[in-house]
């Protein structure tokens, strides 16, 4: 399904968002996420069912002031 | 110097990790430094780069507490969203707070923060909320289960220093027991001196030190500038005058 992901389209055969995760590339990756807009816990990535369209934020520890 | 929410830092010094030259002088500064907290932010991360994760690993090996950034939310739901994710990446109830208000200032929007203070520390975050000095605001933020405030002491990243003396000096009278810190706009030693003998009990600076030919002698330098302008605090200064005293004794003094 096609989905965007950090704001750009990409493509994934997964269902669900913790399937997603590991097949862009981010297993292991210390990373927090939202779909939507909305925040979603690491422990519900799983059962998160993913829709055509979702837009899916991957964020990582950075530098910050 | 006040605890944060129950915790007791080394030192007053929070040091942010933006803008070094490169991994290993940001290291150095901390180092240097000795910095009681690092702050830190999230961003978008690459599956294939994966920059986040060196990132993460360089900063938990400085084996500092980490206050996370909401830094470039300008929404109340932006905030409270980055403030939850914050909170799983990085294991901490610890949040600096900033709801942007103003492009030019990046001032805070002052509302919004109240109102994402309010609904963060509903949910168990212990919240440091960037703010002015206003008064009324720091009050509300207090309300909304905010335990410590951090106005500015000028726009982010301008080293203008302390604006607003007075704004500053009247929160620290009006809030004794709250722990206070300077957040922003420092941009030389003295100006950290000056808010630690205010009796402010920490200030947060980025950009002076990262910015700096020698980011990390200049972190040294913040350090010392900071412990100096605690101890001089804690020692009680002295009342400014107008008028001259003289400071050797006239009894005794010769007839010439």
């Amino acid at each position: 399904m096609n989905i965007t992901l950090n704001g750009a389209a990409c493509e994934t055969a997964a269902t669900d968002l913790a399937a997603a995760l590991v097949e862009l590339g981010f297993a292991d990756a210390v990373v927090a996420t939202a779909v939507n807009g909305a925040f979603v816990p690491a422990a519900a990535r799983g059962d998160f069912q993913l829709n055509s369209g979702d837009q899916i934020e991957v964020l990582a520890p950075m530098q910050g002031g | 110097m006040r605890p944060f929410y129950g915790t007791q830092l080394a030192n007053g010094l929070m040091l942010g990790t933006a803008q070094y030259p490169s991994p290993s002088i940001l290291a150095d500064a901390f180092r240097r430094s000795g910095a009681g907290v690092a702050t830190v932010s999230l961003r978008r991360e690459s599956g294939r780069e994966r920059a986040g994760q060196d990132f993460w690993a360089l900063i938990r090996d400085l084996g500092v507490p980490v206050l996370p950034n909401t830094a470039g939310c300008h929404s109340v739901k932006e905030a409270v969203t980055t403030a939850h994710m914050a909170r799983e990446l990085f294991g901490t109830k610890w949040i600096k707070l900033e709801v942007i208000g103003e492009e030019d200032t990046l001032q805070p929007d002052v509302f919004g923060l109240v109102e994402a203070a309010r609904i963060l520390a509903e949910d168990g975050f212990e919240v440091f909320p960037y703010t002015t000095e206003d008064l009324v605001v720091a009050d509300r933020l207090l309300q909304a289960g905010c335990e410590v405030l951090m106005p500015w002491g000028a726009p982010i990243g301008s080293g203008m220093g302390l604006n607003n003396l007075f704004g500053l000096r009247a929160m620290r009278a009006h809030f004794p027991d709250v722990p206070l810190v300077i957040d922003a706009g420092i941009g030389l030693p003295s100006q950290a001196a000056r808010a630690m003998e205010l009796g402010f009990d920490a200030v947060l600076l980025n950009t002076a030190v990262a910015k700096a030919g020698d980011p990390a002698a200049m972190a040294e330098a913040f350090a010392i500038a900071i412990r100096a302008g605690q101890m001089a605090a804690e020692a009680d200064p002295m009342e400014p005058r107008d008028m001259a005293v003289p400071s050797t004794p006239l009894i005794g003094k010769a007839f010439l």
